[in-house]
């Protein structure tokens, strides 16, 4: 995930802390690992260091001193950089469902048997993502997530249905 | 879960091509089942066989305690109507015949009044949200508006198992989804068993369980282990 570039658009808003951003990331992407705490304070180091963001104010109400960062000139330039670049189009769980099927070939393992269980789990998880979506109350942000998620999970099954009708083809291939 | 539908070894041809090899597969009272593969794999062959609407060459179908294989045309057609409802790709609705005759007509042959037909009709359009289309004949409706009828027509009598063929394979994925979450909310609501052919995996995944059809083969989804 792109955690820095992130980080940088929620404090395009207004300065914010460490704390805010993490439960803004986490709210504003449902779909999303939540975001460690630890890993909001790393990046937001690594950001002051190269200048994209700086210490706007320290601030302290009843409990602890809470620092407010704030976007640079050259951190705007980042953001909207950024922006107008488009994601490199990889495969999903490719890589991962890939190797297996193949080495599960390789190793002399039912590879069939494996696309099955694969595709069951698929399924299962596309199950959980329906009924995420379709509660009473879910916000537009989280139907899209979910949506987002389902039609890379068919996407997935549709190459694991193909892998089926050619593993006859691959076994040959992989014994030559 | 008590098995309302089951078929066990079931063989169907069509001339030299053998569309279903041995098929065993059991449906639970009030369960979603989707039966998917690729197009040309059998599944729509097995849906025919479980409704009672092909008789396989080999192997048995009972639905609770009745070999449906083993029934007269005459008799399996009347429990089709009865216990049965089917859901069609493409509708199947009478073109000459508005969208609330449509739904009314088999309410009719099942006994009830022309008047008590008709105002179940209208409550099913309305239930599915397709109220408006009661006077319109099907050449009038849009394609999510026909489905919607055609699964009125399914639900109204108060069938055990709705048979669904590719319900959703004319419309578009939207519009797919909003036609398959009526079926199968009115159908939970009820307890009414579905059968749901489809090639799409969106579709498959509105179910409870799947059933894999390849090549004339049907296998039961293996458990999910995590």
């Amino acid at each position: 995930m792109s955690t820095p570039q992130i980080l940088l658009a929620l404090l395009a808003e207004r300065p914010k802390h460490g704390y805010e951003l993490k439960r803004e990331h986490d709210q504003r992407l449902p779909g999303a690992k939540p975001l460690p705490y630890g890993q909001v304070y790393s990046t937001l180091a690594r950001l002051e260091r190269d200048g994209f963001v700086a210490v706007a104010d320290v601030v302290q109400e009843g409990g602890p001193e809470r620092t407010l960062y704030r976007l640079t000139s050259d951190g705007s330039e980042r953001l909207r950089t950024w922006l107008a670049e488009t994601e490199p189009p990889a495969p999903y769980v490719g890589a991962a469902l890939f190797a297996r099927v193949i080495m599960a070939l390789v190793a002399g393992g039912d590879a069939r048997a494996a696309l099955d269980r694969q595709r069951a789990a698929h399924l299962e998880r596309m199950r959980e993502l329906n009924r995420a979506k379709t509660v009473p109350g879910a916000s537009a942000a989280e139907v899209l997530a979910a949506e987002f998620a389902l039609y890379h999970l068919d996407a997935d099954l549709r190459w694991m249905e193909l892998a089926v009708r050619r593993l006859t083809d691959l076994t040959e291939e992989m014994s030559r | 879960m008590s098995p309302l539908l089951r078929a066990s070894g079931v063989s169907k041809a069509f001339g030299r091509t053998r569309a279903l090899r041995d098929a065993s597969v059991t449906i639970g009272a009030g369960e979603v089942v989707a039966v998917s593969g690729p197009s040309g794999a059998g599944k729509s062959t097995l849906l025919h066989c479980l409704a009672g609407i092909l008789v396989p060459d080999a192997g048995e179908v009972h639905y609770g305690a009745t070999r449906l294989d083993e029934l007269d045309e005459n008799a399996r057609t009347r429990l089709r109507r009865e216990a049965f409802g089917i859901v069609f790709q493409f509708g199947g609705l009478v073109p000459e015949l508005t969208a609330a005759e449509n739904v009314a007509v088999p309410l009719m042959f099942g006994g009830l009044s022309r008047a008590k037909a008709a105002e179940a009709a209208r409550e099913w359009l309305e239930r599915l949200g397709a109220g408006d289309c009661a006077p319109l004949r099907p050449g009038e409706l849009s394609g999510g508006q026909v489905q919607r009828v055609a699964v009125a027509r399914a639900l109204a009598h108060g069938p055990e198992v709705v048979f669904a063929d590719e319900p959703t394979g004319a419309l578009d994925s939207v519009a797919g989804e909003e036609v398959l979450g009526s079926l199968l909310a009115e159908a939970r609501g009820r307890g009414t068993a579905v059968v749901l052919v489809t090639h799409d995996n969106r579709v498959a995944a509105y179910a409870d369980r799947e059933i894999v059809v390849r090549d004339g083969v049907a296998a039961e989804s293996p458990a999910v282990t995590r």
